[in-house]
């Protein structure tokens, strides 16, 4: 078994109002110097061995993401 | 006229959408998420709600429900598909519509009635309007922000695929003030607000929204 992390982040160009709103609502609670916040998703996979990279790409690609609107990546760490 | 209303774990408008096609004269019939079954209707409403609790994505999972399966093949084939709010988002998803929809810019669920302008009265469902009327129906969504890239929006543009637009200030952030669109072959229509809860001035905020139901009417008796 492996442990496969998928991150999923709205595109650049698409707004995310709840990204701006935690950016908004840190000043207000003391803490200063972050301009910008973007607000996405992570998938944590415990994955067979024998399940390839381009499985796992298609599984981000048709569902744990909208290409629509999300970039994607997919990694496999140490579990 | 046989129209399918499809009912996924978490809809939620599917017996206004049934009712809805019962004022148009249709019978309405019911079809589960879980057949491969359309019961050989005429056309298929895709209604409103939260199915599968919009889990991951809306209507990220209910595109893969055995039923839209079978709705993604007829819409194909030319069978008159609506999707309305929810179903909206779970024919995008679906990729029968261009585009995504996404969290309203200004974060709030926004629940109201909406004038809407129809721009395209030549879709399955849209013939009983005149070009450019407007016409008063509820709105209730919290992802409703249409987006599309700058390509997609010119090709809707260009060939007329904006079927509704949003008339005054955008409730939702929606690119190009768009509150529905079609498909190229004209069958399948998208839109957020909700033509079903505004059927008759007794229950809704106008009868506005019968327009789409009995339009379809007409398509089926013509084809």
């Amino acid at each position: 078994m492996a442990r496969v992390v998928v991150d999923v982040m709205p595109k650049p160009e698409i707004l995310d109002p709840q990204g701006q709103a935690v950016a908004n609502a840190l000043p207000r609670l003391g803490f200063d110097g972050i301009t910008a916040v973007r607000q996405g998703k992570h998938f944590e996979l415990e994955v067979a061995d024998d399940v390839d990279d381009a499985t796992l790409a298609k599984i981000a690609e048709t569902f744990l993401a909208n290409p629509v609107i999300e970039d994607w990546t997919v990694r496999r760490v140490e579990a | 006229m046989r129209v399918g209303v499809i009912t996924f774990p978490g809809t939620l408008d599917d017996v206004d959408a049934q009712r809805a096609v019962k004022y148009a004269d249709g019978e309405a019939v019911p079809l589960w998420h879980g057949d491969h079954d359309l019961k050989g209707v005429d056309a298929v409403i895709v209604p409103g709600g939260f199915s599968y609790g919009d889990y991951l994505r809306c209507g990220a999972i209910a595109r893969f429900a055995p039923v839209m399966q079978e709705v993604i093949e007829a819409a194909n084939k030319g069978m008159p598909v609506l999707g309305i709010c929810n179903g909206f988002q779970i024919l995008a998803e679906a990729h029968l519509l261009p585009g995504a929809l996404t969290r309203n810019h200004k974060l709030h669920f926004v629940c109201r009635d909406q004038w809407l302008k129809v721009e395209n009265n030549s879709t399955a469902w849209t013939t009983r309007y005149d070009l450019n009327a407007e016409i008063l129906v509820p709105l209730k969504s919290g992802e409703g922000g249409y987006q599309a890239d700058e390509d997609t929006l010119k090709e809707l543009e260009d060939n007329n695929r904006i079927v509704f637009r949003y008339v005054g200030e955008n409730p939702n952030g929606s690119r190009n003030n768009i509150a529905g669109i079609t498909n190229a072959r004209g069958n399948v229509v998208g839109l957020m607000p909700h033509p079903e809860h505004a059927i008759d001035a007794l229950t809704g905020p106008t009868d506005d929204g019968l327009g789409m139901f009995l339009s379809l009417l007409d398509t089926v008796v013509k084809a």
